[in-house]
């Protein structure tokens, strides 16, 4: 309760009861949840880079099972749609963690894990285990939703990096040969150092679809934005100290402008980044078409 | 929409003194008054949490809550992401095919048409509720039309907004909806009895929980607790009765 | 129930035609394949018009974007704004309590002579409203490709045509539009096969579904539902959406070829840029 005239809601009138009701507990949760947006970007970014990276790598290796890895990597998004892949991957990664750790920790297993529609992994192979306080459980979830979005948006900064490394000039690359670089020596003197900047508009743009894939967050069970706007807007009866019509159409304007004001800022400082680091570098086709 | 890992512990019930004590994770959805919902501090509330709180105690087990979306809560219970549901689930046949139930904590449910409109056609026209519900099931059975939405409100709001002739829930669900809509709301035809009433559902393979939970609920069944409870969150003298 | 039979009477299903009921037991392999298949209908739908409509509202969109005219600019640009900086996920939400505002029982249009009767009540199905969100959506984001393709012809084009005595609307039609098309290619294929991604959050985002009639995603969540297995029918939707994925691309690579057939091929291969900072949506 932040004000003390918030004691007997029902009594209450116009501001306030409105400043009553926009600081109640749950109300409290929802301006978290915009925290969660952020820490979840915050955190998917690099890692969802360095999975690309490896893909890109990968799909450049001379050894051929890698570079098919690689290619497979870089495909799959192309192919299947994002919002399948989440619904299906994140149960995938938890089960499969917890059939790994079934056959490492467990005593019994002359039992299948899998059975009559159940999965039975034994109480020791459970992540977190059962008994783990409520935090843990959070922190589990939000972790492999990190982890679940980093696949994803990893193969696509894989296809940016490696039209990038494509994108470096050849004759590059060959001047560097004729110096009698390596190939070791010339990927990490040449190759990467320069394909940044080739990478860099594909890889802004990515930043901005990864905002806007944030409520999908919601599909993976993580309580985010669009579930406290759907559970706060939703008519209350007089169960609830604050009863209301359905408001659910002013919390989902109020997320547009969350997400419209978060893609405008990271745009405009986008720009800068890249005028500064294009200056003086001979970017013939100004990142080509667009 | 489809939340299949599930989600935040919001609250241990008991205190967890004894940390050798058995701990069960029940999950609810917190979108369903008065069975389960979360209150305006954000916490879960309502006739199964207050229950639940009694029957956890006299079972000795630290219970802890954790709100989930309703459609996938018996996959995430299958997959071992929580123990029990306790969600208003009805028992039926379907349903104990995949999972068990304990006893039923409330008995049949009755379920209801609520309409903007009193000759409303809720038998062959357009009927919305909620999905993978005991109600949803029933209205594509018959001649009417469903209309399926993720949530019990979006269900009702379909009705406000002109999308559905008529909503299907439970009528306990509906009726503070209908009295406060200041005759906005009529209840049409009549309240039908589905399922076998509401327990809570556990896997098959929990027979230890299950009977724990059993003995915990036929204790205050007999003691006449259970009763007071349906008195105090279901309308008084019209509760439903063990 | 045979595999040929199931596929009789769910084939069709998502349209509303064969069985009432969803099945209730069985769960096969045949059946998941066929009403998943049934659903791809919708999909394949709210995809090809979208794309349609959305690609002439685009090239109005870049080209109003152009105009000296704020007037004609502002509105370009808030429109483009809106529908890229936002999710699609929280449009769909918000067009579909948008909607649901309109009176219920049409509008009625004075247009003079007489009045035009509006119905209204088709807008909030998922057929015309989510359709109505995915044409504004690829609207937007094709006119960002089509604009930075405007951008960059060659100013030896137009100073060229101009020379030919080839000016205002000739010019566009035959210059500028085409060498548009041929530079935005790449670019505009992956935002159509992005959208056609994009279908798959209809049902899931505020649309209902009517009488069980959903897309792909929606039987198979169904599926997963009934038979507590996501292992099975979302590999079968990626499935689909694989195969059709390169039927889209072989299709738009032929496009893509006709457009650029009068180039030599190395010019072809010059000009098709490397990185395309629209890769994705």
């Amino acid at each position: 309760m932040m004000f003390s005239f918030c004691a007997d809601p029902k009594s209450l009138e116009g501001l306030q009861w409105l400043s009553c009701y926009l600081t109640t507990g749950t109300h409290m949760s929802f301006y978290g949840s915009f925290l969660t947006v952020l820490v979840l970007l915050a955190v998917t970014a690099p890692v969802a880079l360095a999975f690309g990276f490896g893909g890109a790598v990968a799909g450049r290796s001379h050894v051929a099972p890698l570079r098919w890895i690689g290619k497979t990597y870089m495909a799959m998004v192309r192919g299947i749609p994002d919002i399948v892949f989440f619904l299906f991957f994140i149960v995938a990664l938890d089960q499969g963690l917890e059939y790994l750790f079934h056959f490492v920790r467990c005593e019994d297993l002359s039992q299948p894990v899998r059975q009559a529609g159940e999965f039975r992994a034994c109480p020791a192979a459970k992540i977190p285990p059962g008994s783990a306080p409520p935090a843990i459980h959070q922190i589990y979830n939000f972790a492999l939703a990190v982890f679940t979005f980093a696949i994803v948006f990893g193969a696509f900064a894989a296809n940016v990096l490696s039209g990038a490394m494509q994108a470096v000039p050849r004759a590059q690359l060959e001047t560097a040969e004729s110096f009698g670089m390596t190939p070791r020596q010339i990927n990490r003197r040449i190759l990467i150092p320069q394909m940044w900047v080739y990478a860099l508009p594909g890889l802004s743009n990515l930043w901005m679809v990864l905002i806007k894939a944030t409520p999908l967050l919601f599909i993976l069970g993580i309580e985010d934005v669009v579930y406290w706007a759907q559970q706060l807007g939703a008519m209350k009866t007089q169960t609830f100290s604050y009863p209301h019509p359905d408001w659910r159409l002013w919390y989902f304007l109020g997320l547009l402008v969350f997400y419209l004001l978060l893609t405008k800022v990271s745009e405009v400082v986008l720009d800068r980044i890249m005028t500064r680091l294009r200056r003086g570098l001979p970017m013939a086709e100004n990142g080509a078409t667009a | 929409m489809k939340k299949l890992i599930l989600t935040t512990a919001i609250l241990a019930l008991t205190g967890g003194a004894a940390s050798a004590q058995q701990v069960v994770r029940l999950a609810t959805e917190g979108a369903y008054p008065p069975f389960n919902f979360i209150n305006d501090a954000g916490e879960p509330d309502g006739f199964e949490i207050e229950l639940f709180d009694t029957l956890c105690e006299r079972a000795e087990v630290t219970c802890e809550w954790v709100t989930t979306d309703w459609d996938g809560m018996i996959p995430n219970l299958q997959s071992g992401n929580f123990d029990g549901i306790v969600a208003g689930m009805s028992i039926t046949p379907e349903r104990r095919e995949a999972i068990d139930f304990t006893a039923s904590y409330y008995p049949a449910i009755t379920s209801a048409y609520a309409a903007m409109d009193p000759d409303a056609d809720f038998a062959t026209g357009v009927v919305s509720a909620q999905v993978n519900t005991i109600q949803a099931g029933h209205i594509a059975e018959t001649d009417a039309t469903l209309l399926e939405y993720t949530t019990p409100d979006e269900a009702v709001a379909a009705v406000r907004n002109g999308e559905a002739d008529a909503v299907f829930a439970d009528s306990d669900y509906l009726k503070p909806v209908v009295d406060e809509s200041g005759g906005e709301f009529v209840w049409v035809g009549e309240a039908i009895a589905l399922g076998e009433g509401i327990g809570m559902g556990l896997r098959k393979s929990d027979t230890e929980l299950k009977a724990t939970f059993d003995e915990a609920i036929d204790s205050m069944k007999a003691d006449g607790s259970l009763n007071e409870l349906l008195q105090k969150w279901f309308g008084g003298e019209e509760a439903p009765q063990f | 129930m045979s595999c040929f039979e199931t596929i009789q009477a769910y084939g069709l299903r998502s349209l509303g035609i064969g069985e009432r009921l969803l099945p209730r037991e069985g769960y096969d392999l045949c059946q998941q394949f066929t009403l998943i298949g049934s659903g791809l209908i919708w999909n394949v739908y709210f995809a090809a018009i979208a794309l349609a409509l959305g690609f002439a509202l685009a090239t109005l969109l870049a080209v109003g974007k152009r105009a000296r005219s704020a007037w004609i600019r502002k509105p370009c640009d808030w429109f483009v704004f809106i529908f890229r900086g936002s999710p699609l996920f929280i449009q769909f939400f918000v067009a579909y309590q948008l909607l649901v505002l309109l009176p219920r029982d049409g509008v009625t249009l004075p247009l003079g002579l007489f009045d035009l009767h509006v119905g209204t009540d088709w807008v909030t199905r998922a057929w015309a409203g989510a359709a109505l969100v995915l044409f504004f959506n690829t609207a937007a984001y094709t006119a960002e490709i089509f604009l930075g393709a405007l951008r960059s012809i060659p100013r030896g084009d137009l100073e060229a045509a101009e020379a030919y005595g080839i000016t205002g609307w000739q010019r566009f039609r035959r210059i500028q539009w085409p060498t548009m098309l041929r530079l935005a290619w790449p670019a505009y294929t992956n935002e159509a096969i992005f959208l056609f991604h994009a279908t798959t959050l209809v049902f899931f985002s505020g649309f209902p579904a009517f009488q069980q009639r959903g897309d792909a995603l929606y039987y198979a969540s169904y599926f997963a539902g009934r038979t507590f297995n996501p292992f099975v029918p979302y590999p079968i939707v990626a499935f689909y959406f694989i195969c059709l994925t390169l039927v889209l691309t072989w299709t738009f690579g032929r496009i893509g070829r006709r457009l650029n057939r009068h180039l030599p091929t190395n010019e072809t291969r010059r000009r098709r840029p490397r990185i395309l900072p629209q890769i994705i949506r």
